[in-house]
């Protein structure tokens, strides 16, 4: 317990300065205020970024090490066919957790403190406030998740390149060896927009869980709810069958948004990468504009 | 000026708020009184336009709070409720505020010396005591140098010198013509820092009158005498237009009546002019906690069995106001 000096004496205060309109910039600055001045934005931004460059580290060099030592898995196959897609699947694959996390509290975290009221109460039209927390926000994840990207590809890049495979294969009853030599680097087709575009899916996820979180208003539900759709549910729906079912899945939110982080398509892709991530913002933009609807309509 | 019209609010089958209306008026304090779950949080939220009512409106200076540029310079409110995330310093709370509303940083430290927090202000919200937190939301109130302020339940939490502090405060934005609007459920407290009241029950206006008026019609006044000769004395009050009802007598002590509808002095007078000793003449005000309490009796929300009042309590002489 802090104490406290007495209270001073009630007296006229000064008037404040002559009428300046905040307008929306106003609004973004004060967003930005807010966001900075919780420590569970740092918090959650320095496990995304050790998460992330970690087990992209971790995961390349165990799996090099696998390779060396001859034992091959198919999981291990990635590094080989496609190593970009590997280095950028890996860590960030799991740090996505954290910007989730991130964009849920940045909306719920007001309602479960009741700091949404006075929020409210100085922006009584009420949607500006979610266009300013959802434009800082953005603003914010961007950057973090484009150095993270960047920083991902370049620890992945500085481990794979060079390293020697040697494959074996059956050919004419003749066992042959090949020695592959692994290498990747921004230059190469699709490679730059892959890393570009795992910072621009790892935005557009974050405004999609503040969307859910808009939408909820629970941190506990709204975090289940972004991690089921992106771990469990989106990708399960692979599984449905026929054509139908691969068409269903193609357009779902994450799925197609993942598409921009990878530099080779995949066999019978529905999307190109700049389809499945505009998908994606399509799916954002909806669920953003259900969760201004309700912020309109409900009491705070 | 606060200005509600025909204000409802239900929540499912509950009716918070029934058809409510009343004004309040600029340069004096007005209390909002009512028991425990009356509708004044929601009245309150309902001119804030944090809630929506179902019907009726709430308007400020003629507009509804929605329809405010830069509400804050115009209106300044404490809520009950938190409304503060406890991670959040009080000065990065209240530098928030003031960024929505073009507010330079400065007028940041201004109110919180205003409230004497400057010293904790870097601090989490969290550690701060109910007192302090009640602090940063009157800092809050007052950011924007508004013209209207409404105030829930201002002295919960504070200490005595807090509650002096804050009578004070509002007296003195009163006194330069803003409008006060100041919720509570003691009506001994409204009855030191308020000129006038708006007495709610279930979501109903029970009253609306000065504080003064108020006090006046809601203590009973009656008059305890106390004379060996009480019959004759009867008599004499019932000829001048009075109410005399004998009380039971106490051991050793002569009779005593109960007074109604003349004042002391006059049944002095008729005393003096009868050569009529009197050994007690003892006007007796109705605590006004009381009469609130006998006036919201009907409307209280969750009422438990009322414990019998002792008669020496009921009967003990309180003057308005000096029970704290």
């Amino acid at each position: 317990m802090t104490s406290v000096s007495p209270p001073a004496p009630a007296t006229t205060l000064p008037a404040p300065l002559p009428a300046h309109r905040a307008g929306f910039a106003g609004l973004m600055l004060a967003e930005w205020t807010k966001i900075r001045s919780v420590r569970s934005t740092v918090w959650t931004l320095i496990i995304f970024a050790v998460v992330s460059l970690g087990l992209t580290g971790l995961l390349t060099w165990l799996t090099l090490s696998a390779l060396n030592n001859g034992r091959r898995r198919a999981s291990a196959g990635g590094i080989i066919t496609d190593p970009v897609n590997f280095i950028l699947g890996t860590g960030l694959g799991l740090g996505q957790l954290a910007i989730a996390v991130l964009g849920v509290l940045v909306i719920t975290s007001e309602y479960s403190t009741g700091a949404i009221r006075s929020s409210l109460l100085a922006v009584p039209r009420r949607y500006p406030v979610m266009l300013a927390k959802a434009l800082v926000f953005a603003v914010l994840v961007i950057v973090v998740g484009e150095i993270v990207a960047f920083a991902s590809f370049f620890i992945g890049q500085a481990l794979v390149n060079g390293h020697v495979v040697t494959l074996h294969g059956v050919q004419a009853g003749h066992v042959i060896s090949v020695n592959h030599t692994i290498t990747v680097g921004l230059s190469q087709p699709g490679v730059t927009r892959a890393v570009v575009g795992s910072g621009l899916y790892l935005t557009v996820l974050g405004l999609f869980a503040l969307a859910i979180g808009g939408l909820i208003r629970h941190t506990a539900g709204a975090i289940t709810a972004v991690i089921g759709m992106v771990l469990v549910i989106f990708p399960l729906a692979g599984l449905l069958p026929a054509n139908w079912g691969a068409h269903v899945h193609a357009y779902l939110p994450t799925v197609a948004g993942q598409l921009i982080t990878a530099d080779k398509p995949t066999g019978g892709q529905l999307l190109s990468p700049w389809q499945g991530f505009g998908v994606f913002c399509a799916w954002t933009a909806l669920l953003l504009a259900g969760a201004i609807v309700l912020l309109q309509r409900r009491d705070a | 000026m606060i200005e509600a019209q025909d204000l409802t609010k239900r929540y499912g089958d509950k009716l918070a708020v029934d058809h409510l209306s009343f004004k309040v008026e600029p340069g004096r304090v007005t209390g909002f009184l009512g028991p425990n779950g009356a509708g004044k949080s929601t009245t309150m939220r309902l001119i804030l336009g944090l809630d929506r009512p179902n019907t009726g409106t709430a308007t400020i200076d003629g507009r509804r709070y929605a329809e405010l540029a830069q509400p804050l310079r115009t209106v300044g409110a404490l809520l009950e409720a938190k409304a503060m995330h406890p991670g959040r310093s009080a000065r990065n709370h209240l530098l928030f505020l003031a960024e929505t509303q073009g507010l330079p940083s400065r007028r940041v430290d201004e109110v919180l010396d205003l409230v004497g927090l400057r010293d904790v202000a870097r601090h989490r919200v969290r550690g701060y005591s109910l007192g302090m937190s009640q602090r940063v939301g009157i800092a809050a109130a007052m950011l924007g140098d508004p013209s209207v302020l409404l105030l829930d339940e201002p002295v919960n939490g504070l200490d005595p010198e807090g509650i002096l502090w804050i009578r004070n405060l509002m007296k003195h934005l009163a006194s330069e013509r803003r409008t006060i609007f100041v919720s509570s459920h003691l009506m001994n407290e409204m009855a030191v820092t308020a000129d006038h009241l708006i007495v709610i029950g279930k979501g109903k206006l029970i009253a609306e009158s000065s504080t003064q008026e108020f006090i006046e019609r809601s203590s009973e006044k009656s008059v305890l005498v106390r004379s060996p000769d009480a019959e004759a004395l009867a008599g004499l009050i019932a000829a001048e237009g009075g109410k005399a009802i004998p009380q039971d007598p106490a051991e050793g002590r002569a009779a005593a009546l109960s007074v109604t509808g003349l004042d002391a002095p006059r049944i002095g007078e008729i005393a003096a002019a009868n050569r009529i000793v009197l050994h007690e003449l003892a006007p007796q005000l109705g605590s006004l906690e009381e009469a609130f309490m006998e006036m919201t009796a009907d409307s209280v929300e969750y009422g438990g069995d009322t414990p019998a009042v002792p008669q020496e309590t009921a009967a003990s002489t309180t003057s308005p106001g000096s029970s704290q």
